[in-house]
């Protein structure tokens, strides 16, 4: 079983694989640079639904069954589903698991519900309290804007901070069981709140960035490890200004992660083609990113040690609207092979 | 973090790294087609004033043709694009009105006819009405006041 490491992390003892891992997202996503590593991509943002957020269900229900199919089981062999969205109330992971039939837990963590909820899965599977339990979650670029910001064919411009919310789900199979991709969950760290008082909702980068780097560096100080140890650090969304003023604020404290250093918001858009501004962000990215790109470079080989930051901007209109601060989130998650 | 920035640090170090808007070439986009905007307007009155149209039906004209255009291609999907790239040059003359009503109308439709469409309709333009209607009616207060 596994032990309570420093002051915010957990090391997993013993073995906790990542059976399958399954990625479903829409059009624009698509045509990101990396279209090859999702299982499906949707015609159209609808996804033949009535509503986007219907749509983004749909897209939570295909991945899930991708995810069982890969990971050779049925439904009822799984014991927990861990999810969560950024709709209100959750919506898009609980419609979209209506049918699932399994012990069912909602999580919000914002943008980091994706590390929130491996984080959980590996940990009660290394307490031995379940054997499958399925980690999934979801954004859509329209649900999403019309909740948080205006209406999708309102004329309007965005600031070059401002990032693009994924259309997208993705997920993986936690499991006890070996398998053949030999991949584990070794270590946890879970953050804290951080508020460093950003308020402009257009630049979610800056008021993520010391959330992750407070984590960052909790993890390696718990762990006793220095960056070099992993051969790549992902963060989930921060964009390519979160994404810089993160790797300035760890190096200020003395850890130098420029070297294998990557953001999911930066990776999953063309900057240049795709007039994304910062980059995506959402559920759905790190989500689809995790359980696409960089679990297939893990499966192959191609990394052997990935550590996986999910960061989350905890906010909603209502607190924007009375004048509050962005709170930001992260945690950490160091998967191996 | 040890090497942890005050509230007031980071927000002026967040402010320096974050990259600016263009601001002269928005300002020349919106220019641009903010212009070409009124032109088409101006084409629309003298066509009918050269109808045989009065004056100020003229611009009664103008403006629903605007409205509806804005409306169109609002429902078409194209006036997001065309604000996305001109900014304040179409949404400031009456065709960035028509899209700030029409298009939470589109959104809505999800919701149902009244507490959808109906209720968020105005969620853009409704500030706009409010305030702008309150200051006409303190102007024509003014007016009345010191002038009959």
């Amino acid at each position: 079983m596994g032990t309570k490491i420093g002051t915010q992390s957990a090391e997993i003892s013993s073995p906790v694989y990542l059976r399958s891992y399954a990625s479903v997202v829409g059009p624009k996503e698509g045509e990101g640079p990396l279209k090859y590593s999702f299982d499906e991509i949707t015609d159209d943002e609808m996804y033949d639904e009535q509503t986007w957020e219907k749509a983004e269900s749909k897209m939570v229900k295909t991945a899930y069954s991708k995810i069982l199919s890969k990971g050779g089981i049925t439904p009822s062999d799984v014991d927990y589903i861990f999810t969560g969205d950024l709709l209100n109330q959750c919506i898009a992971s609980s419609f979209g698991l209506k049918e699932s039939q399994t012990s069912f837990f909602g999580l919000y963590g914002a943008c980091s519900t994706m590390a929130e909820s491996l984080a959980l899965s590996s940990m009660l599977v290394d307490g031995g309290f379940a054997q499958n339990i399925v980690a999934i979650t979801s954004s859509h670029y329209c649900s999403s804007e019309r909740q948080y910001r205006f209406p999708i064919e309102l004329g309007s411009q965005r600031t070059p901070t401002a990032q693009w919310t994924v259309t997208g789900s993705g997920g993986l199979l936690i499991s006890s069981i070996s398998d053949n991709n030999n991949v584990f969950v070794k270590k946890i760290t879970v953050g804290k709140i951080v508020d460093m008082g950003i308020k402009d909702v257009n630049n979610m980068g800056a008021a993520m960035a010391p959330a992750a780097a407070e984590t960052l560096i909790t993890h390696f100080k718990d762990f006793n490890i220095s960056p070099d140890y992993y051969d790549l650090i992902v963060t989930g969304d921060l964009g390519s200004l979160g994404k810089e003023i993160c790797s300035e604020l760890v190096l200020a404290n003395g850890y130098d992660i420029s070297q294998n250093y990557e953001d999911c918001g930066v990776m999953i858009y063309d900057a240049k083609k795709q007039d994304v501004h910062a980059g995506g962000s959402g559920c759905g990215c790190s989500a689809s990113v995790l359980a696409g790109e960089l679990m297939s470079r893990l499966k192959k080989a191609e990394l052997n040690k990935l550590l996986f930051v999910g960061t989350g901007a905890l906010l909603s209109p209502v607190s924007s609207g009375q004048g509050q601060s962005i709170l930001g989130i992260a945690h950490a998650v160091g998967i191996e092979r | 973090m040890d090497n942890q920035m005050t509230k007031k640090d980071y927000e002026a170090y967040v402010e320096r790294k974050s990259k600016k808007s263009n601001i002269v070439l928005d300002i020349i986009k919106a220019f641009v087609v903010g212009g070409l905007i009124c032109v088409i307007g101006q084409l629309i009155t003298d066509t009918a004033i050269y109808f045989g149209v009065s004056e100020n039906d003229a611009s009664l004209i103008t403006s629903m043709s605007l409205v509806a255009l804005a409306a169109i291609l609002t429902g078409l999907n194209v006036f997001d694009y065309i604000g996305r790239f001109s900014g304040a040059g179409s949404s400031v003359p009456i065709t960035g009105f028509s899209n700030s009503i029409v298009s939470p109308a589109i959104e809505f439709k999800s919701e149902g006819l009244v507490l959808g469409v109906g209720a968020k309709m105005f969620i853009v333009a409704g500030p706009v009405l409010v305030y702008g209607i309150t200051s006409s009616v303190i102007y024509g207060i003014l007016y009345f006041l010191f002038t009959k």
